[in-house]
């Protein structure tokens, strides 16, 4: 794999009054890897996610995301990197294309540009006949695949996604995993989390957050063994018993 | 730029797509201002009276004529009976009813004075007030008819004028007030629904995550309305001039741009809402219980603020619709300048100021 370093984590904390969500965490995560980002709800996943992608300003601790500073250069943060979040993303009440359109030009994509990539985009899921159609009407998998493809159009160097399979069948969730592997494949870098542990298994490494600090960080292969046990699942069970 | 239009192309996307919206924004000026301009009226016009002719003269019958040919009432009937009077009122067919005393004319040529008492159904206290005022004009005006043959030496006469608005007209007061309504309406409900509509469907995680920055999210985001407002302020105005006969003595421009600021103002309370709401049905509660009230209550568009008690006059200089229904009205029946209003249109800068600061204050605290 390539050990070019392109999330850069250094004692990364924040703070929200006397309480500590994220506490000191450190981590690297290298150019066209999956990176599995694992906890509990509450673990900090979601704030320290936040950080990562410029909306929230670290206590202290630094992070550099593509090469750039959270703290001081969120603006250039922004623009290298995708995101899709858990909820859906995109406008019900706007067309396949017209979505396209929009989330093109706020990256700033030229019309041509854009233009390319409706072709190209619609081409790719198979979505030819509903381009032109609300997509409020679309079944929820195929949902959760344009907004993937969309994060995708202005070509980031990072994608963050944050929990994108919640809600959706094992089909569709593998066809979405498929995606994803295809797009690591180009050296896009994948930083996901999730809640289901067979999916913790398709990632080449994995974090696992317990009450904002990372409590392990390896290969589901290596964590396995470590902890002696057979599943993700039940690395993840054991972390979180330790705890409690 | 090119986003900015992207933005904005989107948002009218969600405006002209969505039917509640569209009515909100174009439906619902055109019925509040026919209802306000038609139904709700405080003039008199063709109110049914009766008549309780003791005497039955000349001098009552030229009286009668002189009533019943103004266009503001109409002799329903005649009754013979004083116990009639109740009975007619419980009907309901007439407002007033008005009696002669028996032997008028004699009175009137021999004592020099005869009566007429009017009885009214105050169960409508303005329609009652209103309904004596006007028939004790056209009493005066006859009494001082048949006064000018025998000129009385000592005489004080009182000349009533009625400046800007002659006529009394309700339509006067109702077109700026209605206007202040929608365009708040307008624009603080409906911005902040819009913006919290973004926060709930989660796109505006999407937009903060995008290079867009927040402000430019605002202002695509505010930008339709404020044309959407000034669309319906100018429907507004054209159905108050050609519809109901308002005039506009002042200038037009002046009007244009004191409309424009409040429309600002309404939606950076509207942008203040939208930071402290985070669904949209609180956005809705907070625009129609917080603004549509006060607004109507206490702008002092229905009710005067001078007759209000002292804490509710204090209160009153807070509601930014207060200051321009102050401003329209001069400038629409006054032919007011600037340099008249001036002190109302600082007011509303300020607000203006004031909700955009606070607006971004509260983000920042989110941010961090």
């Amino acid at each position: 794999m390539n050990q070019e370093k392109i999330i850069t984590v250094n004692n990364l904390t924040k703070e929200f009054g006397s309480f500590t969500a994220v506490d000191g965490i450190s981590f690297d995560v290298y150019k066209g890897e999956i990176f599995g980002f694992l906890g509990a709800n509450g673990a900090g996943k979601t704030t320290a996610i936040k950080m990562l992608i410029g909306i929230s300003k670290p206590t202290s601790g630094e992070a550099l995301v593509a090469g750039f500073d959270v703290k001081t250069h969120a603006e250039m943060v922004k623009k290298s990197i995708g995101y899709m979040s858990q909820k859906f993303s995109m406008y019900d009440d706007l067309t396949i294309k017209e979505n396209i359109t929009f989330f093109g030009g706020i990256y700033g994509l030229s019309r041509a540009k854009i233009k390319e990539k409706t072709t190209q985009l619609i081409q790719d899921l198979n979505l030819q006949d509903v381009a032109d159609k609300l997509v409020k009407a679309l079944p929820l998998g195929w949902k959760q695949k344009l907004s993937f493809s969309v994060a995708l159009l202005h070509e980031p160097k990072i994608v963050f996604l944050d929990e994108p399979t919640g809600g959706v069948d094992p089909i569709t969730r593998r066809q979405f995993w498929e995606m994803i592997y295809a797009e690591a494949h180009k050296g896009t870098t994948l930083f996901v989390t999730t809640h289901y542990m067979d999916e913790a298994e398709y990632c080449d490494r994995v974090s696992i957050m317990v009450e904002g600090k990372i409590e392990a960080l390896d290969s589901p292969k290596n964590l396995k063994q470590k902890y002696n046990v057979d599943s993700m699942n039940d690395v993840f069970l054991k972390l979180a018993r330790n705890v409690e | 730029m090119k986003r900015f239009i992207g933005f904005v192309t989107k948002e009218f996307y969600h405006i002209f797509r969505d039917k509640r919206t569209m009515f909100i924004l174009f439906g619902m000026p055109m019925v509040q201002i026919m209802l306000f301009g038609f139904a709700i009226t405080n003039e008199v016009n063709n109110v049914n009276i009766a008549i309780f002719d003791q005497s039955k003269d000349s001098e009552t019958q030229q009286i009668i004529n002189k009533i019943s040919a103004s266009k503001y009432f109409k002799i329903e009937s005649q009754i013979t009976h004083e116990a009639q009077i109740e009975s007619i009122f419980r009907t309901g067919k007439v407002k007033a009813v008005l009696v002669f005393e028996k032997d008028f004319i004699q009175n009137l040529q021999n004592k020099k004075t005869a009566k007429v008492q009017v009885i009214t159904d105050a169960t409508d206290p303005n329609m009652a007030n209103t309904i004596t005022n006007y028939i004790n004009a056209i009493l005066q005006n006859y009494s001082q008819e048949i006064n000018t043959n025998s000129k009385p030496l000592y005489q004080i006469q009182t000349q009533t004028q009625l400046y800007y608005n002659p006529e009394l007209k309700s339509v006067f007061t109702f077109v700026p007030g209605v206007m202040t309504i929608i365009l708040m309406l307008v624009s603080a409900m409906m911005t902040s629904i819009s913006i919290t509509r973004e926060k709930e469907m989660g796109t505006m995680e999407v937009l903060l995550v995008s290079p867009i920055k927040p402000f430019q999210v605002v202002i695509g985001k505010v930008f339709p309305y404020i044309f959407l407002s000034i669309i319906n302020a100018t429907i507004i105005l054209l159905l108050g001039i050609f519809v109901f006969k308002m005039p506009i003595e002042g200038s037009l421009f002046l009007l244009a741009l004191e409309s424009i600021l409040f429309i600002i103002t309404a939606l950076s309370l509207g942008i203040l809402i939208s930071t402290i709401a985070q669904s949209q049905q609180t956005a809705m509660m907070f625009s129609l219980a917080g603004l549509m009230l006060p607004v109507i209550i206490l702008s002092g568009f229905i009710f005067p603020i001078s007759s209000m008690p002292v804490p509710l006059q204090i209160i009153s200089n807070i509601i930014p619709a207060k200051w321009f229904i102050i401003i329209i009205k001069a400038i629409m029946l006054k032919g007011a300048t600037i340099h008249t209003i001036w002190k109302e249109t600082l007011i509303l800068i300020g607000m203006t100021l004031f909700f955009i600061a606070v607006s971004i204050k509260k983000y920042k605290i989110r941010l961090e």
